[in-house]
């Protein structure tokens, strides 16, 4: 196996392998991209299609919940952007303090979101497992009710999904950091997990208000 | 058969194979299914690939034997409609899309820049595994009830009321998805940065291009056919309404979501093809392309154009006729830049040389199935008659003209012109000319009747029909008993030649790219030092290493005996 | 020859010579094109054959006229067939004004069509010859898809909206029809024919035919009743619904300003989820009928509104906009 900064067998220079990985990360997050928006692309069309209902589903979540999970994410972002400049100017404790930071503010994050899960659980509102929106209203705002979860939750945990991921690589991180192995010179692993993290980010930045603040008076 | 010195490759007799190459660097099962060598993956590929191309083969026989007759005494009409599916499944997602890809396209692109191996190995090896677990999914569906929505999975037929083992099928296509994705993402970083010193991008094989294209394809298209099946796998899993109208859902959104991706697979399936006949064309005329920048630019163009046109599978569902028009439109721009390819191939042939082997029958059948296979594409981007072929043997023609008689040609002749490199043995010349010829007669008589079944009205996906259409259905079945034999042929000889084909030497045709400098077979590390370029692409006079008679000065080569 | 190995089906319709042309036209291009390169293939492939073993070909790289000719011909040539298609296709989703309604309902596996009397009929369809036909389709379940090939018409059958489809017979006839999109077991097995009358013998087979199947409009005014559909939508204007006298076919004023024609889709669409128009003065009270009516009684329905067509329209409260307004 490879120690983390050695030049792999495939390449001529290390230069080459940095921007190898480089285009690599930039690439898979453009198909990430394509990825989420299929599901994005579904949920506003549908949400044109029944206004009313999703508007009515929409304002049942957590606004305070949505907005502090924002917050939280930003947080991280700025904490993960800390550490990518740490790195870079060779401030080996500071590097890991910021990544155990950002860490901390995902797993804040997943915190929250199972509070809000749970919420929706209790209330019936998970689709497949009793749902039931307005037990008086009719058969069709239920299952308009119901589209609005379905994307919701499919939204929501395929974002998670991904923090989860990311929180996986950041622990990853967090070891190798810990044995010295980046410098100024080499730190394309905190570089490129850095971008992920800034997407899926940008996932949450969209993600926010097309489902907590359209419509929201 | 006679032969003229002319007609056959010039591998010198008493070559002998590399004392080590990438099949002996290594031994044991381990060394196969751990191998992070971008040649080895390829054939892991070659060996899966093949496995489902037998599998869907196998539908595809039953079906045809079902269809001699009207009221088809084979199977039920449920059993029937579990085969077209799974003939399409299987050679769809698990042979067409990643055959040459995956195999000639792991094997070339390194040698063919003059790299070590791919920008990721790692990840190339996973995106084999990825196959195999989708494959198994899709096998489990096959075994356990089978499937039977048609490969394009509509709903709410797939989500609410099919009663065949769905489930494990979408999760099997879905899982496929990501080998796809790891697959382009490393062909196009291993290109933009692994290029050899004087590799510039205008000197890149056309091969190169044309996989290039294909992975922008891979990497747009798959995450959108990834994310459709997962909501329509949940829908039926969890009973959900993304695209049951019962339940406030619309089954349209599902076929603009399947075929944003499914249009693209198209040009996913015929790009590296046409990839590969840019490369045999020139060799076997032993002359530069005609046209090389418009050959690159017409795949980069394809490919971005393709993303436009998926809603012409639609013209008949309601869809806005403004968005028809629209599509029509698009559909009509996208076939251009394909008759600019074909009048360059031709072009090419314009005062070559040009040799007879195997390889140019390929290239050359290709060119006359994909002819028809992409002008029949006109009849059906027409809106007015698309109303009256919609959904009829007229598409089933059509794409199988293009993937069969276009993509599978291409990926056969490919096989062959680079078998010696692969292997460092020869195929035997003489019976390959005979498949090939065997494959575009079998081939023509097989799906050139439904052009005609389709615009007398016979609708796809029927497993019974009307006593009137029997004569060509009797013409079709009896042309793919002799395009079976096409297929067979190859499959035996070149498993023979791997034992006992002549040695091939580093470079039997020969031809101009990169991976002809070194061994055939290539060292695990492919060179022994870094190439460097200074020559263009295919280009056959100022290369006194070829061996060939430049405007008529003494040939430098050795003397070439009768093979 | 035409009779024992027919190349292409009959022409019966108003669009059928139309397609013939098309394909005629689209055919000789291609046949040209075809012919050209293959031969060009063949003669190059016989008169460059490599005559010693070290012959190389001569260097041609391009020529930038060709490649420009060979790109605009193809494109121009394509931009008519685009055109010529087009013209067909837009007529084809136009239907005229004066057509003879049938609504036919697909499900698996099976055809359902209602006259316009009210008569049924199941895998069959009568319609005269020489009269325009418009066929309202509509899915009970998946997707279906109504084709005649001797009118050279089809059209998807899609549950959860209307589509439509219309052609004018030309000749007396039975012709073959077919469900063309893949729908399950006996997707092969759920066609019919359609017959098509002169227009006297038509008349003489909707009157004389014994069917004792109700009057769509019978049905309709019950389920009206059973629905409570008529305790908000009083007839004279004065309930918490709009009138629907007059309504069908005409313009309705929407909350938000727009107006649209109350067609078969809309009607339907104001049954099933009525929150997506609602008219101009009105409340959003309506509750939603989606999922609770089968098709066949969203068409009982509409027969009794569009009987209502005649019905006297109230000065206040009426369903459609005012005369004189946008």
């Amino acid at each position: 196996m490879h120690r983390t900064g050695e030049l792999f067998g495939q390449f001529e220079t290390m230069e080459q392998q940095r921007e190898s990985a480089s285009l690599g990360m930039w690439v898979f997050l453009s198909t990430e991209v394509l990825f989420f928006g299929g599901m994005f692309m579904t949920y506003t069309l549908n949400r044109s299609t029944y206004p009313d209902v999703f508007g009515e589903a929409s304002r049942s979540i957590s606004l305070t919940l949505g907005a502090v999970n924002t917050i939280v994410l930003i947080a991280s972002s700025l904490t993960m952007a800390m550490s990518v400049w740490a790195s870079q100017v060779g401030k080996k404790q500071l590097l890991t303090i910021f990544l155990i930071l950002t860490l901390i503010l995902g797993s804040v994050f997943l915190g929250i979101k199972g509070v809000e899960y749970h919420e929706k659980f209790v209330e019936h509102h998970v689709p497949g497992l009793n749902f039931s929106f307005e037990p008086g209203a009719s058969v069709a705002t239920n299952a308009h009710a119901q589209l609005f979860f379905s994307l919701y939750f499919a939204m929501t945990g395929l974002h998670a999904l991904h923090m989860i991921v990311g929180a996986g690589l950041l622990i990853w991180l967090i070891g190798q950091s810990l044995k010295g192995r980046f410098t100024p010179e080499y730190s394309t692993p905190v570089d490129l997990i850095g971008l992920y993290w800034h997407f899926v980010d940008i996932v949450w930045i969209f993600l926010f208000p097309l489902l907590y603040l359209i419509d929201r008076h | 058969m006679s032969t003229t010195p002319a007609a056959r490759p010039s591998a010198t007799p008493g070559n002998t194979l590399p004392r080590e190459h990438y099949l002996n660097a290594t031994y044991g099962i381990r060394s196969w299914l751990l191998t992070t060598d971008h040649k080895r993956i390829a054939l892991l590929y070659l060996v899966s690939v093949t496995f489902f191309f037998f599998i869907g083969g196998a539908f595809a026989t039953m079906i045809r034997i079902h269809l001699l007759t009207p009221n088809g005494y084979l199977v039920t009409a449920e059993t029937y409609n579990k085969l077209f599916t799974m003939h399409g499944v299987a050679m769809i997602f698990f042979f067409l899309i990643p055959s040459i890809p995956a195999v000639l396209g792991n094997f070339l692109i390194p040698l063919m820049i003059g790299a070590k191996d791919l920008a990721f190995p790692k990840i190339n090896l996973l995106s084999w595994y990825i196959y195999l677990v989708g494959g198994s999914f899709v096998l489990y569906s096959f075994s356990t009830g089978g499937l039977d929505t048609g490969w394009t999975f509509y709903t709410p037929l797939s989500s609410v009321y099919s009663n065949s083992a769905v489930t494990p099928a979408v999760i099997g296509v879905f899982i496929n998805g990501f080998s796809s994705i790891l697959t382009g993402l490393n062909f196009i970083v291993t290109i933009h940065t692994m290029r050899a010193p004087g590799m510039t991008w205008f000197r890149l094989p056309l091969f190169v291009w044309a996989h290039y294209a294909t992975s922008i394809i891979f990497i747009l298209g798959t995450p959108v056919i990834a994310i459709t099946l997962l909501l329509a796998g949940l829908e039926r899993m969890l009973h959900l309404g993304f695209f049951n109208p019962a339940l406030g859902g619309d089954p349209i959104l599902f076929q603009h979501l399947f075929w944003f991706y499914s249009h693209p697979a198209v040009y996913i399936m015929i790009l590296p093809a046409m990839g590969v006949i840019s490369e045999i064309i020139p060799t076997f005329a032993r002359k530069p392309i005609f046209g090389y920048t418009f050959i690159a630019g017409s795949s980069i163009a394809i490919a971005v154009i393709g993303f436009f046109v998926w809603a012409h599978h639609m013209f008949l569902t309601g869809e806005s006729a403004y968005a028809a028009l629209t599509f029509s439109l698009l559909s009509y721009l996208v076939a251009i830049p394909s008759a600019v390819k074909v009048f360059n191939w031709t072009s090419t042939l314009y005062k070559g040389s040009i040799s007879w082997d195997t390889p140019m029958l390929y290239a050359l059948g290709f060119i006359g199935l994909f002819l028809v296979g992409g002008l029949t594409g006109l009849f059906l981007a027409c809106l007015g008659l698309d109303i009256h072929i919609h959904d009829t043997y007229f598409v089933v023609a059509h794409f199988h003209y293009i993937m069969v008689g276009g993509a599978v040609m291409g990926y056969v002749g490919g096989l062959h012109f680079w078998w010696p490199k692969i292997t460092g043995r020869l195929y035997p010349e003489f019976l390959a000319r005979i498949a090939a010829v065997t494959l575009f007669i079998g081939f023509n008589l097989t799906f050139f009747p439904q052009f005609i079944l389709g615009y007398l009205g016979m609708p796809r996906r029927y497993h019974s029909y009307p006593p009137e259409f029997q004569v060509f259905n009797v013409m079709s079945t009896a042309g793919a008993s002799i395009l079976a034999l096409g297929y067979l042929l190859p499959m035996v000889y070149l498993i023979w030649s791997m034992r006992y084909g002549t040695v091939a030497g580093r470079n039997p045709w020969p031809a101009t790219g990169l991976e002809w400098q070194t061994d055939s077979p290539p060292l695990t590390e492919n060179f022994d030092v870094t190439p460097e370029v200074t020559w263009e692409a295919y280009d056959f006079i100022n290369r006194p290493d070829l061996g060939l008679d430049v405007q008529g000065a003494p040939s430098l080569a050795p003397a070439h005996g009768d093979d | 020859m035409q009779s024992q190995m027919p190349l292409y089906p009959e022409q019966a319709s108003n669009f059928a010579p139309n397609v013939d042309a098309l394909m005629v036209y689209i055919t000789a291009i291609c046949l040209f094109f075809a012919v050209a390169v293959t031969a060009a293939v063949i003669f190059f492939f016989f008169k460059y054959r490599r005559k010693t073993a070290g012959g190389v070909g001569v260097p041609i790289h391009g020529d930038m006229r060709l490649e420009v000719i060979w790109l605009v011909v193809p494109l121009l040539l394509a931009l008519t067939m685009f055109a010529g298609g087009a013209v067909v296709y837009v007529d084809f989703r136009r239907p005229p004004m004066d057509t003879l309604d049938i609504y036919v309902v697909g499900k698996q596996w099976m055809w359902k069509a209602q006259q316009p009397t009210g008569l049924r009929e199941i895998n069959e369809l009568h319609v005269p010859v020489g009269r325009n036909v418009k066929l309202i389709l509509a899915s009970e379940d998946v997707i279906h898809d109504f084709s005649v090939p001797d009118f050279r018409v089809k059209m998807d059958v899609v549950p959860g909206h209307y589509n439509t489809l219309w052609f004018r017979p030309t000749k007396p006839g039975k012709y073959h029809f077919y469900c063309s999109q893949y729908c399950g077991t006996n997707h092969a097995l759920m066609g019919g024919w359609v017959t098509v009358l002169e227009p006297t013998d038509y008349e003489a087979w909707l009157s004389g035919s014994s069917s004792a199947d109700a009057n769509p409009l019978v049905a309709g005014e019950k389920l009206f009743a059973d629905k409570a559909c008529n305790t908000c939508h009083l007839s004279d204007g004065k309930g918490r619904a709009p009138s629907l006298n007059g309504v069908y076919e005409g313009k309705v004023l929407l909350a938000d300003g727009s107006t649209v024609t109350a067609d078969d889709g809309y009607i339907r669409e104001s049954i099933l989820v009525p929150a997506a128009k609602v008219v101009a003065g009105y409340q959003p009270v309506m509750p939603a009928f989606q999922g609770q009516l089968t098709e066949e009684q969203i068409i009982a329905l509409t027969a009794y509104i569009k009987s209502l067509q005649s019905q006297p329209v109230p000065a206040t409260g009426a369903g459609i906009a005012p005369a004189g307004k946008k």
